[in-house]
């Protein structure tokens, strides 16, 4: 075989990698080289360095170390059964690529995942030793991102939560059965292990011993996970129910959702579709009101529930709890304001903090900066009175995108 | 009128010192016109200084200075005289620092938004290119930049902090950051043509063109997050437009090609598919694999994984608890949570050595309910107790105990077939359902529970008086 250029293993092991939602690159350890010892910071708020039409950001240098795989997961671009093209990076091909594109300014860093070779210890001792390379070596301060590989041996996992900001573990399916019937190779059983590892792991770093000194790091951006949406019959409910136990038990950064999306070169156990987005977007923004506003998975989406796919799911909450509004502004405590459509956790706060000083009326909300189109039937203050509530179905018409008439052809 | 010129270098700290002086004076902000470079003399110039007020020294919250100092980045040539105002009234406390409904205060938090916006946007779309020179110790990159905004003091110092190892100069259409052997100056731009070529571009171009996902389009989330004011400093923009153009024939392109049926040589390459454990034949090796994989009630859907018994095969103790919590259901062993820590105090002050005992409980799998970031645990109920006492009947005909030790009254119906009141069954020993003797007592958690230090102290006494008892009924027996 012909030795592939840079240029051509780039091309493959990007195209490998796309389907990686993760591109975070903020949190962590506040690290610079003002020292003028090192290449890079990290902390704060991350960057996206480009944007691609597909609208995802591009933060990290996000490649696999190979897309030889022997897992053969339906869903994937890389399993074993798979007629795509194959190519492997080198150590120190990847350490270049991170280096001269971070210099550049291109890249927060980087985003390592890869097929499984060989076996799962072999895999991750070469991922890890990259990760290494990049910080003792090339003195490198930027942000990585392993993704890892559940069966890999501990002593593996401890390195790997030594050299990265961010470790990641993906669930790749909501259920349980749909994992073994589209990932054979792969057991819930084993993620949900090494994802309660790396939580122990990185509590037992942030311990400090009885004289003050402070334990190895490991992972200080946390660690986070993805769930393919659309491949199987999983219902929202059930993804967000997963969601909050995955929060709950692991202490994970984020859930990713990522809407099944077609891949070159499909497997018969899995017809392509086409990805749904909107239903993606829609389960963004429930874990939002998950982790930011006290929402519990069963007020969103029963368990068998889908989302409403044309008003967003704060609305749909509070066009189904109409007794509750409408709401005053200034009087509501702070977890009523929160469940208020239109109102951001920002607005919230400010709402408060100005609250204490006067009664706020219409106008200031919209200097609040609270989308009042959402919340003008959920509210009540001075300069400002909903009348009556109109019923459950006048009142997401006014919200919902007017009904279409189907096409005769 | 007083006429106040503003160097275009470090002009944030020169209005800083400006706006103090003027304040102490007394002078009012209608009196003042700022100006920002060296500009020829104009019509106010010869005019006599203003009347004066009331002298004001400024005293502003923390994070008063920091948003005023972000927003006097802006472009507008009114953020100066706002911002003295501004600065005089919260002073005098006539106004609130965060009051939005005041227009002036509104404007000012606006303009800081987009100056942020405009900074985050520079660290973002700077793209630097090699310059250095052959054999140099330091490598040197350039890069050309068009803020909308005079950021580039406020911005560059992220840069001097990142690539702090090799020189740099980012040049703006006003101003230029240079960085070299870690110093950082600005300086009049006087070079306008952007640096030349850099042939990692060609690999960064690559990188992008690989990394879109074509089945996915959605161009205005991009734009409203990269707007094309952009594109022309950004190497990999031009290869945006053809992009978005053959995305949709491409997805539908990955649509309609049939599925591919896979290629002979990868049967060898699979890996086997790991065989669901034997549950016949239990042996002390065997019991964790199979518990792990018990989904007899739904609790193991949720668990991490299960958690067996620990302790010595032919030990003559076996003591149950309910369930494992979140301690054990991360760790895999029974009793290392608070409630464990509670039950090893009560155990070494009766004289028990844990080690010697079969330590296990009723459930398997831990049952919870998730709660933002924590899971509170959850009683199993009459139904999971029952079919997990098939794993504990498998645990005691393996230790085959001389007595077991029933902690609360999940374990006591797991043992006993009765959850009556604990209170009035402790110490007693009662017959299981396999002849073994079973001694009841508190569960060690309920201490936890209980709230006021006596009633816990005592519950713990009465558990360690259980516990010496089981120890004194073996040593009767042995």
């Amino acid at each position: 075989m012909v030795k592939r250029t840079l240029d051509e293993k780039l091309a493959i092991l990007a195209d490998a990698a796309k389907y990686d939602a993760s591109c975070a690159s903020s949190g962590g350890e506040r690290r610079n080289s003002s020292d003028g010892k090192g290449l890079g910071s990290s902390g704060g708020s991350g960057i996206c360095h480009a944007y691609a039409p597909d609208g995802r950001c591009i933060s990290l240098l996000k490649i696999l170390m190979t897309n030889f795989c022997v897992f053969d997961c339906a869903y994937c671009v890389n399993r074993v059964s798979s007629r795509v093209e194959r190519a492997r990076f080198t150590v120190e091909e990847v350490v270049h690529l991170t280096v001269e594109f971070y210099r550049r300014n291109y890249i927060e860093g980087l985003f390592l995942s890869s097929g499984i070779i060989r076996s799962p210890d072999d895999t991750m001792a070469d991922m890890v030793r990259i990760a290494r390379t990049l910080r003792e070596q090339e003195h490198f301060r930027g942000y990585i991102h392993l993704k890892t590989i559940p069966d890999a041996a501990p002593e593996l996992i401890e390195e790997a939560g030594k050299w990265a900001d961010r470790l990641s573990i993906n669930v790749e399916l909501p259920t349980e059965e749909a994992l073994g019937a589209l990932a054979p190779e792969k057991s819930a059983q084993t993620i949900r292990r090494a994802m309660a590892d790396v939580r122990v792991r990185r509590e037992a770093s942030k311990d400090k011993s009885h004289r003050g000194t402070k334990a190895a790091r490991f992972a200080p951006a946390g660690q986070s996970t993805q769930m393919i949406v659309g491949a199987d019959g999983a219902s929202d409910g059930m993804i967000l129910a997963n969601a909050s136990q995955l929060y709950s038990s692991y202490k994970l950064g984020r859930v990713y959702y990522s809407a099944f999306s077609p891949i070159p070169d499909s497997s018969a156990a899995l017809p392509l579709i086409r990805p749904p987005l909107m239903r993606e977007h829609r389960l963004y923004q429930a874990d939002w009101l998950m982790r930011f506003y006290g929402f519990d998975p069963a007020e969103i989406a029963p368990k068998t529930g889908m989302l409403d796919l044309e008003v967003d799911p704060k609305l749909a909450w509070a066009i189904a709890h109409r007794a509750l509004f409408p709401v005053d502004v200034n009087r509501a405590p702070r977890e009523m304001l929160l469940r208020v459509p239109g109102f951001g956790t920002r607005s919230v706060q400010r709402i408060l903090d100005a609250r204490r000083h006067r009664t706020l009326r219409y106008e200031d909300l919209l200097k609040i900066g609270c989308v009042l189109r959402h919340a003008q039937p959920f509210i009540t203050l001075p300069g400002w009175s909903p009348r009556a509530l109109p019923d459950a179905e006048h009142l997401r018409a006014r919200f919902a995108p007017p009904p279409e008439q189907m096409s005769l052809f | 009128m007083r006429r106040v010129q503003l160097p275009r270098i470090g002009t944030v700290a020169a209005w800083r010192r400006e706006a103090r002086n003027l304040a102490a004076e007394g002078v009012p902000p209608e009196a003042i016109l700022w100006h920002v470079g060296d500009q020829s003399a104009d019509l106010f110039m010869a005019s006599p200084p203003g009347p004066t007020g009331t002298a004001t020294t400024l005293t502003l919250p923390r994070d008063a200075v920091a948003s005023i100092e972000k927003a006097l980045c802006h472009s507008d040539p009114e953020r100066f005289a706002r911002a003295y105002g501004l600065v005089l009234r919260l002073s005098r406390r006539d106004l609130r620092w965060g009051d939005r409904s005041d227009p002036a205060l509104y404007r000012l938090l606006a303009q800081e938004k987009a100056v942020r916006r405009d900074i985050h946007k520079m660290h973002a779309f700077v793209r630097f290119r090699e310059i250095s020179p052959p054999d140099a110790p330091r490598r040197a990159f350039a890069a050309w930049f068009e803020p909308d905004h005079p950021i580039v003091e406020a911005a560059t110092p992220f840069f001097a902090k990142r690539f702090g190892d090799m020189d740099w100069v980012i040049a703006t259409p006003t101003l230029t950051a240079r960085f070299e052997d870690g110093t950082l100056s600005y300086h009049e731009t006087q070079n306008r043509t952007p640096p030349p070529d850099d042939a990692t571009e060609a690999l960064w171009r690559t990188y992008f063109a690989h990394i879109f996902n074509p089945a996915r389009l959605m161009v205005s989330a991009m734009t409203s997050e990269m707007p094309r004011k952009y594109w022309k400093n950004l190497p990999e923009a031009d290869l945006i437009p053809d992009m978005i153009r053959t995305a949709p024939a491409r997805a539908r392109a990955m649509q309609d090609a049939a599925p591919t049926l896979p290629l002979d040589h990868i049967a060898r390459l699979r890996l086997d598919r790991p065989a669901l454990p034997e549950t016949d034949g239990l042996t002390f090796g065997t019991l964790k694999p199979a518990l792990d994989a018990c989904r007899r009630c739904p609790i193991g859907y949720c668990a991490t994984q299960a958690v067996a018994g620990e302790g010595p095969a032919g030990a003559r103790l076996m003591i149950v608890g309910e369930q494992p919590g979140d301690a054990e259901d991360l760790s895999g062993r029974p009793f290392v949570g608070p409630a464990g820590q509670v039950f090893d105090r009560c155990t070494a002050a009766a004289g028990l050595d844990r080690r010697a005992a079969y330590v296990t409980n009723a459930v398997k799998h831990f049952k919870y309910e998730s709660r933002g970031k924590v899971r509170l645990h959850q009683r199993p109920n009459g139904h999971e107790v029952a079919h997990c006492r098939w794993w504990l009947t498998q645990e005691i005909d393996l230790v085959k105990p001389t007595l077991i030790v029933a902690m609360g009254s999940t374990a006591a119906l797991a043992l006993t077939g009765s959850d009556a009141g604990i209170t009035t069954r402790r110490g007693k020993i009662e017959e299981g359902a396999d002849g073994i003797p079973i001694l009841i007592t508190y569960h060690p958690s309920y201490i936890l529970r209980l709230r006021q230090g006596d009633e816990a102290a005592a519950a713990k006494a009465q558990l360690t008086d259980d516990l010496r008892l089981a120890v004194g009924y073996l040593a009767r027996l042995a």
